[in-house]
């Protein structure tokens, strides 16, 4: 049996409210998206919703303690707490160059995930 | 530090954030001789270094970045470009004659003039005592902004049990940031009847982690004598008064306030520049000029935006206007048509538009609605009842700025104007 129910598209910063109509995971209708991308996200949060994640990582000997880290493509929603746990045991060490590779093929998915900035080595 | 720091520089940016980043590198790239960027941070790229989430330069790169990623970009271009600049140095005062005083840590006190002043200083979050939160006056009581550099930046976790007051884009995003750093967000309030942030900050921050959203709800008074032990929260009636009988005690050992920011015009009121009362900003043109000819205003320190992307945008054309400014040493007397928010605006800016750069460029009016609207709606600009332009957009929301571009072809319309009034009025 298909149902409708309304989601915010989280693709750009425009959040269009959108009125989805499925049957499981197939996709019959969306209504209220301004591009292509709204129908692509129903699809998406149906059968594998993906989130990009940012947080820190430790850091020896840096300008600051932590570095900022992101993942390199959107990251499967469920496992997005796992990741977080596996980065809280990375360190690396400064100097560290905006988009090295932090961890590699995180938790076998295939994506990495990098570091946003540069940070140098700490004066002292 | 710049060794050899000079007395005199073409244009001198106050703040090294998003909009001095772009005001700076297109002041140079316009022709500035010199440029001279002063920041108080020990580094370039302002607020945007703590703002580690991603979301940036989807309008001006096409791509999404993190904030540090966005903010390096244009720290490479500054230094690219041959922009000086002066960290750990604090700008103390600017006169209406172009001198600024500055103390840093390097080179102690110095007085710097520039032929244009480009203030950006962007903005600062509302405290607690600008919101009247009543109680006494435990530890635990921090702004979302505030706590966002101690997790991202400095490596501290400010509790484990939080309270975030304010659905803005700050408190949502620190909401999930905490929660990814392994604290309990219990709740957020807002005292609108609607959210203030961006709605996709509510599904990846809020709805993603099942943290609780109460609309017309806040909190009526903090429990806790070292620490915060608990608040108590009430919904509130349409006059913004608490309802007896709805409160209920969150236990919590933080309240995060994430409401709201105000433009930072300490500067810019020392140096004589008249402020709109209702963006807390200067009243400038479409150049981004202020009331004092020479010293322009970019990004948040004019209004707050609610994208980065416009702020650099709108840097771009404060550092560039700048630069002009500086070649020429002149003022243009010209004459400016003022904008005026109608139906359902609450403010526009620019305050004023001078018609003759409709001939070169296109000038967007921004602006913030009073009441969500979630239909359809017209953005109109009318001159008394000449409609000049307008367009449609699918919703307004308060959270959200509207803007309309003047173009070209509104040259005659815009320069027989008496003024520009900006409605956003329910599409018939």
């Amino acid at each position: 049996m298909s149902v409708t129910e309304k989601l915010i598209c989280i693709t750009c910063p425009m959040g269009c409210t959108l009125e989805a109509t499925h049957e499981g995971s197939t996709v019959l209708n969306v209504e209220g998206n301004n591009c292509k991308r709204g129908a692509q996200y129903v699809q998406a949060e149906l059968t594998d919703p993906r989130r990009m994640v940012a947080t820190t990582v430790k850091v020896q000997g840096g300008v600051h303690p932590l570095a900022p880290v992101y993942t390199a493509a959107p990251f499967p929603k469920p496992r997005i707490f796992e990741l977080l746990d596996a980065l809280r045991r990375v360190e690396i060490a400064a100097p560290v160059q905006m988009g090295q590779v932090v961890l590699e093929n995180a938790l076998d998915t295939g994506i990495n995930v990098l570091a946003s900035r540069d940070m140098p080595k700490s004066a002292a | 530090m710049n060794k050899r720091l000079k007395t005199k520089y073409d244009v001198i940016v106050i703040g090294a954030g998003p909009g001095g980043l772009a005001a700076a590198i297109e002041a140079k790239k316009a022709g500035a001789a010199d440029v001279l960027m002063i920041d108080r941070d020990l580094e370039l790229g302002g607020i945007l270094l703590q703002c580690i989430h991603n979301g940036f330069g989807v309008e001006t790169f096409k791509e999404d970045l993190t904030g540090p990623s966005y903010a390096q970009r244009f720290i490479h271009d500054a230094l690219t470009v041959g922009i000086e600049y002066w960290l750990d140095a604090m700008v103390l005062d600017v006169t209406p004659n172009h001198q600024v005083y500055v103390t840093g840590s390097q080179g102690g006190f110095r007085v710097v003039e520039g032929t244009a002043i480009v203030l950006a200083m962007g903005c600062r979050e509302r405290t607690r005592a600008q919101i009247q939160l009543p109680g006494p006056r435990p530890a635990g009581v921090y702004t979302a902004g505030t706590a966002q550099r101690w997790v991202n930046v400095e490596g501290y976790v400010p509790g484990k049990n939080f309270v975030i007051l304010g659905s803005g884009d700050i408190g949502m995003i620190m909401a999930r940031r905490l929660t990814f750093e392994g604290a309990k967000v219990e709740r957020v309030l807002e005292v609108m009847p609607y959210l203030t942030g961006l709605s996709r900050n509510y599904v990846q921050c809020l709805l993603d982690f099942d943290i609780q959203l109460q609309l017309r709800h806040t909190v009526k008074r903090i429990i806790g004598r070292n620490r915060v032990e608990a608040i108590e929260a009430a919904a509130v009636d349409e006059k913004w008064q608490t309802i007896p009988g709805s409160e209920e005690i969150i236990p919590c050992d933080t309240l995060l306030l994430s409401v709201g920011l105000i433009p930072e015009n300490e500067l810019s009121q020392k140096a004589g520049v008249a402020l709109d009362p209702i963006t807390g900003g200067p009243y400038v043109d479409e150049g981004f000029q202020t009331s004092l000819p020479g010293v322009f205003a970019a990004g948040n320190v004019v209004h707050v935006y609610d994208l980065v992307d416009w702020v650099t945008r709108a840097g771009q054309v404060a550092g560039r206007r700048a630069a002009q400014y500086a070649q020429c040493e002149c003022v243009k007397e010209a004459t400016t048509i003022p904008t005026a928010a109608g139906e359902n605006v609450r403010y526009v800016v620019p305050h004023r538009v001078n018609p003759e750069t409709l001939t070169t460029e296109e000038v967007m009016l921004q602006m913030r609605v009073t009441q969500p609207m979630e239909a359809a709606v017209r953005v109109e600009v009318y001159d008394g009842d000449t409609l000049i332009t307008r367009k449609t957009e699918r919703y307004a929301r308060p959270g959200e700025m509207v803007s309309i571009t003047l173009k070209g072809k509104d040259y005659d319309a815009v320069r027989q104007a008496q003024t520009l009034a900006v409605r956003v009025v329910r599409k018939e």
